[in-house]
């Protein structure tokens, strides 16, 4: 996903300790999400979601899958 | 009422919905800071006094987004609920980020505490275009539900009378039951059902929730009920097991997945029916959006989180100059009026340098680490904090750290100069234990104060003409060896996948004075009562190892004769400045024996037998020792070590001089040396410091021996190399 591109979350495919956390944190499939930006070194990543932002490594989000639009 | 035990109310909510801006608005400095017993988490509690009497306890519950055993955070959370059970929890939300802080509020729902949801920040919720219908989603989620701004206080008088009336009421535990769908609502019935029959944990647990968490694989109920009852445990277990395996073939996912989403689908269904209303696009940019832009932004925020390290490094270090130099001031006061009104002796010794030095290496720290806090409670408090952690992740990664790790370093002297002790405690602001732990051990590597006079004077009498290239390279060298040692700690000792990074960037906040007050305070305070018991009892014990034995009589006598016989030579008036001179030239030479003499002293000589290999002799390694108390004594140390011996009668060429003549001294030993220092134990405040924070003295030990170990290791190489190129001439 590019820089401030939206989408609606369809899957999130990662079980355990980081699964948890994530979907703690709101990722869960029919959520909205937004990329914010990036890190100076394009990793971690910054995502609006539920109007908060939160922010997370680029092999973390890999496990989110979101169809764009 | 008013006379019966007081209540005692529970603050819980996601970190950043403002909980503890609502703690400190009630309690105010009524308040108590403890840890849960065997954790580092903080306990705070504070009193709350009601218009009509009634008294409050208010326990301030540590953030959480959840209520799983993700976290020692979340842990100690729900023992509380569980165990304690408070007469009521208020649940502080984000009115802004509703959906979200909702997720913990459901799990407290179907824990069936009773509980008040206080919707924070509805100011903040309103300028985004937010409304809410505070009655109708009491309603929906039949528990009261209060709109305050706990920065300005308004609200929290009805809220405190609607968790005074729920209280009274005194209703009993009534969990709610969400729908997780076919596979595991079956899967949850059929578990409750074995749990009731077998009285499984009932004492403490609801059933279908202790089933719940099976299902969530919550580490921390699994344990206890294994424990328990094994045989019931692997009855569940086996449900689990069943359930899990279908629940991926049939739709490739995890029950806790279906349960996360099943939450979050009730939130949903509750907020849609006309609870919330967004007057904007919920994308829009906000204030602290547009702040991001520039702070977070590719090439001006590195430069900008530069300055503003630096920043707060300078604040630090500048202007708590002022305040250190009084307590400087004030201790030296106190010694010399010791010295005046006691006499002589092993008392005096002790308390001089014993208990004031010890407590003066204490209580000097403290404008420090005061100024350090204050600084560190601003980036904290207004989010920056997490934007730093958030452009700093990539790099510190590489070496299994975290992106907050970079705060304790620049702390500890990762800019020349620092401190190890703020710099441990700086750690603190890491949530991931791991990689906190990695960081704490790793940090006393950076070159702090105490360690600059020695360095600088190593590097003025060796390498005269390259001393700010010298020094500069010793910054960068620090940084090489502590991120290598965290990169072999965590392959080690500290292995394991790093923790998820998953963070909140929290919207940017002016933070309140009173807010930062508090923290800089009791983290300070924390800090004197902390370190202040352990370490005076440790200086005193290195007092002694450095005072006995004393000189055996003979040599004592020895001393006392050449002192007669400097002041018989030298009876008239007029020679008074070279007798004086005469004297104080005896008085450290048989300080120097004195030394030799000691426990320190023979420790120093005994470890000749291995500290030939980097180099030092005996007089090295009495400083060595004696810098384990404070780097500072190194150098009056060797000082002293030195003046031992002496054949200059005057005695008062300079140390730097005594050196640079002395054959045993070459740039190699230097640069050994150097090393050394900079990597070996760190001095005992920090390792009690370093304790304390990871919960063990394991780990103060560790640093010690794993410093020490790889610091020989390296001056070894640096010695024996350099010999071995023939630069030791």
């Amino acid at each position: 996903m590019e820089k401030d591109q939206s989408g609606t979350i369809t899957a999130v495919k990662v079980g355990g300790e980081l699964g948890r956390r994530i979907r703690d944190m709101g990722i869960v499939p029919g959520t909205r999400i937004t990329i914010m930006g990036r890190a100076p070194l394009f990793d971690p990543v910054a995502i609006r979601i539920m109007g908060g932002t939160l922010t997370l490594r680029n092999s973390e989000a890999d496990y989110i899958e979101v169809e764009i639009a | 009422m008013s006379m019966s035990t007081p209540l005692t109310i529970a603050l819980a909510g996601n970190p950043n919905a403002g909980k503890t801006t609502l703690f400190n608005t009630l309690t105010g400095a009524r308040q108590h800071v403890g840890n849960y017993p065997g954790v580092t988490v903080e306990k705070k509690a504070g009193a709350y006094t009601f218009p009509r009497g009634d008294e409050a306890t208010i326990i301030d519950l540590p953030g959480t987004y959840s209520l799983t055993a993700y976290s020692v955070e979340e842990v100690v959370a729900r023992d509380y609920l569980v165990q304690e059970k408070p007469d009521v929890v208020i649940n502080i939300t984000d009115a802004s980020n509703l959906e979200r802080n909702l997720y913990l509020s459901t799990q407290f729902l179907e824990l069936g505490v009773p509980m008040i949801i206080a919707l924070n920040m509805i100011d903040v919720a309103q300028d985004r275009g937010i409304s809410l219908d505070a009655q109708k989603l009491s309603a929906l989620l039949k528990v009261p539900v209060i709109p305050i701004i706990a920065r300005s206080g308004k609200g929290t008088a009805e809220l405190m009378t609607a968790a005074l009336d729920l209280a009274q009421k005194n209703a009993p535990w009534d969990p709610l039951y969400i729908s997780y769908g076919e596979d595991v609502d079956l899967a949850l019935q059929t578990m409750a059902q074995r749990i009731t029959t077998a009285g499984f944990m009932t004492d403490s647990y609801a059933p279908r929730w202790l089933a719940l968490k099976y299902l969530e694989g919550d580490s921390q109920i699994r344990d206890k009920g294994r424990r328990a009852d094994p045989a019931v445990d692997t009855e569940l277990q086996e449900t689990v097991t069943k359930v899990s395996e279908h629940l991926l073939k049939t739709m490739e996912t995890y029950p806790e997945a279906i349960i996360a989403d099943h939450r979050y689908g009730y939130i949903k269904s509750v907020l849609r029916q006309e609870v919330i209303t967004h007057k904007f696009d919920i994308d829009r940019l906000h204030a602290s959006d547009r702040i991001d832009k520039v702070l977070t932004n590719r090439f001006m925020g590195p430069i900008i989180m530069l300055a503003v390290l630096l920043g707060l490094y300078k604040f630090t270090f500048t202007y708590s100059q002022l305040p250190v130099a009084w307590f400087a001031v004030f201790f030296d006061w106190l010694s010399t009026n010791l010295n005046t009104l006691l006499p002589d002796g092993h008392l005096k010794s002790m308390l001089i340098s014993g208990v004031i030095h010890g407590m003066g290496g204490v209580l000097g720290f403290v404008p420090l680490i005061m100024f350090m806090f204050f600084g560190i409670a601003i980036l904290e408090d207004s989010g920056y904090l997490a934007r730093v952690a958030f452009m700093m992740d990539r790099v510190f990664r590489i070496f299994g750290l975290h992106g907050s790790s970079v705060m304790a370093y620049i702390v500890s002297g990762g800019i020349a100069g620092g401190c190890a002790v703020p710099g441990v405690m700086a750690a603190r602001t890491l949530r991931s234990p791991r990689e906190r732990l990695a960081t704490l051990l790793t940090v006393s590597f950076m070159n702090c104060g105490a360690k600059l006079p020695v360095l600088a004077l190593l590097t003025a009498t060796f390498f005269s003409r390259s001393q700010a290239q010298l020094m500069f390279l010793l910054t960068l060298l620090a940084w090489a060896v502590a991120l290598t040692a965290a990169k072999i700690l965590r392959l080690t000792v500290l292995r394991g996948e790093s923790t998820p990074f998953v963070m909140e960037l929290p919207p940017y906040r002016f933070p309140t004075f009173q807010g930062l007050l508090i923290h800089t305070w009791e983290r300070t305070w924390q800090y004197i009562k902390k370190a202040g018991t352990t370490i005076l009892a440790i200086s005193i014990l290195i007092w002694a190892m450095m005072t006995f034995p004393g000189l055996p009589q003979s040599e004592e006598e020895n001393f006392t004769r050449q002192r007669q016989e400097v002041a018989a030579s030298a009876t008239q008036a007029t020679e008074a400045l070279p007798l004086k001179e005469q004297l104080a030239a005896i008085d450290t030479a048989q300080a120097g024996s004195t030394l030799r003499h000691s426990l320190a002293g023979r420790i120093g000589i005994t470890m000749e037998s291995v500290s030939w290999l980097p180099g030092f002799d005996w007089r090295t390694n009495i400083a060595l020792v004696g810098g384990f108390a404070a780097k500072e004594v190194i150098v009056t140390t060797l000082g002293t070590a030195y003046s031992l011996g002496q054949t200059d009668p005057k005695g008062n060429a300079s140390l730097s001089e005594t050196l640079a003549k002395d054959p045993h001294w070459n740039p190699v030993v230097a640069l050994a040396l150097i090393v050394f220092v900079m990597f070996y134990a760190p001095c005992f405040v920090t390792v009690v410091c370093i304790s304390k924070e990871s919960g063990s003295w394991k780990w103060g030990l560790f640093s010690i021996c794993f410093n020490t170990a790889f610091a020989f290791l390296l001056a070894t190489l640096v010695y024996q190399g350099g010999r071995l190129m023939g630069l030791a001439g």
